[in-house]
């Protein structure tokens, strides 16, 4: 039953932008058909988690393929987020990018074409099936994020995007051909006992770290992520980060599966490169200038919190601590729910904002608040839960990853090698303070103070279509945050599938509840002090803002968001590196001076890029040999014969 | 009934430490200093007057004070204060703790910025920076405290009877040490930040309330009060050991608490405001120094 409603759910997002491409007025059906799809698809993906395993399979022509899917409990964990962001970027997308605008179609087609790839992506259960749906997705996201080609910034970000991106396919090619080596099967079936240590098994992780590690934008390969998702449009964008890239978890995640022992090596490899990512994540994310690239470098960020979880489980389970493994899984796993619910949320309301004031930078908004209340509620709701601050989902599940790590030094008597999980406490920490620096900045810049632009203070709201987008997020953010222990059965589903041999957790309701208690208390206190206030200081009388006595204070006095977050910047200088423009008058008189700096990414701009143009330099010797001359190439034609015909002789 | 004795301590008695603190600041300075109470007087006045709001702010404005005064109290029910068992205790109650605190900061300086001043900004940028830095000493101190308890809340952590410190001596001492810096960080006082001052180069959270006025700075002169009591009692109980009796352990909380302010007090009057550039310093320093204790724990 759940994998029939999948099916028709990935066909209704698939079909629902057909009419859009045919005709303008059939803008209203696009929508539906993807709201509609988009709800059969979480249905069937909640019954998926709820009642168990179902599959469907329909005969393919493709030699080895089959149009097979099974909808189990990991499968079904990872749909949810799917169905509901296209639900949700479709409903936004109706009066975001209107019938009116350019290219309104070809957004519309290739928005419901990723969605429902996205979707049989998560559920496949022949690998050749797996793999074209990647690819469909891979080639969907890159015409999205080409929509305005007209600018150049679109254009490169688009390139950098499918070329990292067909690196990754390359590498998953690699797997699927792997696989069928090991197992003979074309499916995602167990492997044999002992995979883990031969080189076959070895390879196969190895490209899974790359293969999935660029999809999901962990660093050192998060290169294409900040341009891709800051050049698509905003809905786009918000499904792109907050499902695309749980593609790659969720390929690592299955493949983790299959093995029943993993070799600790990996899951350290994984652990580092989590805590790496979401510390200098975090750090780039904070320089910043752009609302959409510091929201991107966000899921990098987030992502790294997500694989340090799957670090924790693998290297736990390496080392017989099953206790701590499932802490770990599990905080992965609502992770995955959480990012995907908060990230959307805050791209559905950046959009909005950038919307209306017309500009993608921070520094030319403000005090958007004013003008557009239920977007600056929303941006706040989605801050406070990627800061991970409690009551809302976030605190959930860094509070899993912070109990795994605690646990590793209570419970390890001499200091044994899982002692490396207690790194997970002071990087989380410091991930979590720079996250709030950021979004403190992020929001007070845009939404709070006063407007630092024309545009931004004409701004109004966004339409209600527009506005209802995201209300299914903040619920779902109010509901994992406020009622975790309700979610504790269905995550424990999920962490079983994800790790078959490690003993089924029953203890989630028993260790969230006390959370959710906290999280009531916690909400309706302050809920209750904040309402108390504002009523109490109701009719106060108001007046210009003290400021220590200016009388005219303008927008030009207030503090930019480079200037906030320039501490930060300074601390992480050695990463950054940031780009700093201050040309400095040197005359009697005073003339005018200008400042700018820019965070460029140190992985593309300063290690990738110019080790390719050196590559290229050196490839360029092999232009002595393209020099035209017909006789020349029928010399070497001939040379060469002679010599295979020598070399085959011998 | 020990919940109740517990609040009724946290609520009753922390300004009462402000006035401690500037009274050892005045004798040290040959002074004779304001009265012992003179916060509660303060609070009073301000409760009487009239608020004035700046046009330019929205609501997240007094959203600031109200969570500044609900997350202090909320976080001392988590403290084991009067008893050996807080009332709100339960396991990973530690990071619940710490967060709380970041959900105040989150709205306090979200409040700042809603004023559109130049002055509020630059406490921002400085207090969100600092605090990133102060984050990882307390999970340093957290870690090293549940490897010697074994357990992973903050009632059977910081219920340390003799044989913790038999055993872990050096480790707590670092830990009380690091924390102590970091309870001089979070609750602006020298050499971070100096309360009395009111030179806009030299602020960090005396600027970010600059524009509140009546209730709403009362609640917020009540709230540092708060999270000084808070942080405080956190580095009382590391070091002192719990008798199972509410009163006795209630009023040596309190006495421990304000000869913590006396030390303050003490620390204030020697030392002049760090440079700016020297508090990521400290800062890293204490983390250094809370990390050298859970390598002592580990062995």
């Amino acid at each position: 039953m759940s994998a029939i409603l999948v099916i028709v759910g990935v066909a209704l997002c698939m079909a629902s932008g057909l009419p859009s491409l045919v005709t303008r007025r059939a803008s209203v059906v696009t929508t539906v058909l993807i709201v509609a799809g988009g709800v059969t698809g979480l249905i069937g993906a909640v019954l998926g988690l709820t009642w168990g395993t179902a599959g469907l399979s329909l005969p393919w022509h493709i030699p080895g393929g089959a149009l097979a899917i099974r909808v189990d409990a990991l499968s079904a964990f990872f749909l949810a987020p799917v169905f509901l962001l296209a639900g949700a970027g479709g409903l936004y997308a109706d009066r975001y990018w209107p019938a009116a605008r350019m290219r309104a179609g070809y957004v519309r087609a290739f928005f419901g074409l990723m969605a429902g790839a996205l979707a049989l992506v998560m559920c496949a259960a022949n690998t050749i099936l797996f793999l074209a749906a990647w690819e469909v997705v891979a080639v969907s996201s890159f015409f999205l994020i080409a929509t305005e080609h007209e600018q150049a910034e679109s254009r490169s970000a688009a390139w950098i995007y499918i070329t990292a991106s067909h690196v990754a396919t390359l590498a998953l090619f690699a797997i699927v051909v792997l696989l069928h080596g090991v197992t003979h099967t074309w499916a995602f079936v167990p492997l044999a006992a002992g995979t883990g240590a031969i080189p076959v098994g070895q390879a196969l992780l190895c490209l899974a770290f790359i293969a999935f590690g660029i999809k999901a934008g962990l660093m050192p390969f998060h290169i294409w992520l900040p341009g891709a998702h800051a050049a698509a449009p905003s809905h786009v964008s918000a499904v792109m980060s907050g499902v695309g890239i749980k593609m790659g978890v969720y390929g690592l995640v299955r493949l983790l599966s299959l093995f029943d022992a993993v070799p600790s090596a990996f899951g350290t490899t994984l652990l580092l490169a989590g805590i790496a990512s979401s510390i200098l994540g975090v750090a780039f994310a904070i320089a910043q200038h752009d609302l959409k690239r510091l929201l991107a470098y966000h899921s990098i960020e987030n992502i790294g919190i997500i694989v340090t979880g799957l670090g924790i489980g693998v290297v736990a389970q390496t080392h017989g601590q099953p206790l701590l493994a499932v802490l770990g899984y599990a905080g992965a796993l609502l992770h995955v729910w959480n990012h995907g619910l908060f990230k959307a949320l805050l791209f559905l309301s950046a959009g909005a904002a950038i919307h209306s004031a017309h500009t993608r930078e921070i520094d030319r908004m403000g005090g958007l608040a004013r003008r557009m209340p239920w977007t600056a509620a929303a941006f706040l709701i989605g801050a406070v839960a990627i800061t991970g601050l409690p009551p809302l989902n976030g605190f959930v599940s860094e509070w899993l990853l912070y109990v795994a790590g605690f646990t590793s030094i209570t419970g390890s008597p001499h200091g044994g090698p899982a002692l490396i999980l207690v790194l997970v406490v002071p990087a989380l920490a410091l991930t979590g303070a720079l996250a709030l620096a950021c979004f403190v900045k992020a929001f007070g810049t845009v939404f709070l103070g006063a407007p630092r632009s024309e545009a931004a203070s004409d701004a109004s709201e966004v339409p209600a279509t527009m506005r209802a987008a995201t209300v299914p997020l903040i619920l779902g953010c109010a509901a994992i945050g406020l009622l975790p222990a309700l979610f504790g059965p269905l995550l424990s589903r999920a962490v079983h599938a994800a790790a078959p041999r490690l003993p089924m957790p029953a203890t989630f309701t028993a260790l969230l509840q006390p959370i959710q208690d906290s999280a009531l208390v916690i909400a309706g206190i302050a809920i209750a002090a904040v309402l108390t206030l504002l009523a109490v200081t109701r009719r106060a009388a108001t007046a210009l803002t003290w400021d220590c006595g200016y009388a005219e204070p303008t927008s030009r006095m207030q503090y930019t968001a480079s200037s906030t977050a320039r501490g930060v910047v300074g601390l992480f200088g050695w990463a950054m590196r940031p780009v700093i423009h201050a040309p400095r008058p040197f005359t009697l008189f005073p003339s005018a001076a200008a400042f700018e700096s820019h965070v460029p990414d140190t992985v593309l701009d300063r290690a990738l890029l110019p080790a390719l143009r050196g590559a290229r330099w050196v490839l360029g010797f092999a232009r002595y040999f393209q020099h035209g001359r017909m006789q020349l190439y029928l010399l070497y034609l001939g040379v060469t014969l002679v010599a295979l015909l020598a070399w085959s002789a011998r | 009934m020990t919940a109740v004795l517990q609040l009724l301590l946290v609520v009753l008695t922390a300004p009462l430490l402000l006035g401690v603190i500037t009274r050892t600041k005045a004798i040290v300075a040959g002074r004779r200093g304001q009265p012992l109470l003179q916060a509660y007087y303060d609070l009073g006045k301000l409760l009487r007057k009239e608020t004035v709001l700046s046009s330019t702010t929205t609501w997240v404005f007094l959203a600031g004070p109200a969570v500044a005064v609900v997350v202090p109290l909320l976080a001392s029910l988590l403290l084991p204060l009067a008893g050996p068992r807080a009332p709100l205790a339960f396991t990973g109650d530690l990071i619940l703790f710490v967060y709380l605190f970041a959900l105040s900061r989150f709205f306090t300086t979200a409040a700042a910025l809603d004023t559109g001043s130049a002055f509020e900004g630059m406490g921002v940028a400085r207090e969100i920076t600092f605090a990133a830095l102060a984050e990882p000493a307390l999970f340093f101190g957290l870690l090293a405290l549940a490897r010697i308890s074994g357990s992973l809340s903050l009632s059977q952590l910081l219920t340390v009877d003799g044989t913790s410190w038999h055993k872990a001596s050096a480790a707590l001492v670092l830990i009380i040490a690091s924390w102590f810096i970091v309870l001089l960080a979070e609750n602006s006082r020298v050499p971070f930040d100096d309360p009395n001052t009111h030179l806009e180069l030299t602020m960090i959270h005396e600027v970010m309330v600059l524009d509140h006025s009546g209730p709403a700075f009362g609640l917020i002169l009540y709230g540092s009060a708060l999270k000084l009591f808070v942080f405080s009692a956190l580095i009382a109980d590391v070091a002192l050991p719990r008798t199972g009796n509410p009163l006795i352990d209630a009023a040596a909380t309190l006495g421990a608490v304000l000869v913590i302010g006396v030390v303050i007090g003490l620390v204030e009057s020697s030392m002049a405001r760090l440079r700016l550039v020297r508090v990521p310093q400290l800062l890293i320093a204490a983390s250094l120094v809370a990390g050298f204790a859970v390598v002592l724990v580990l062995r």
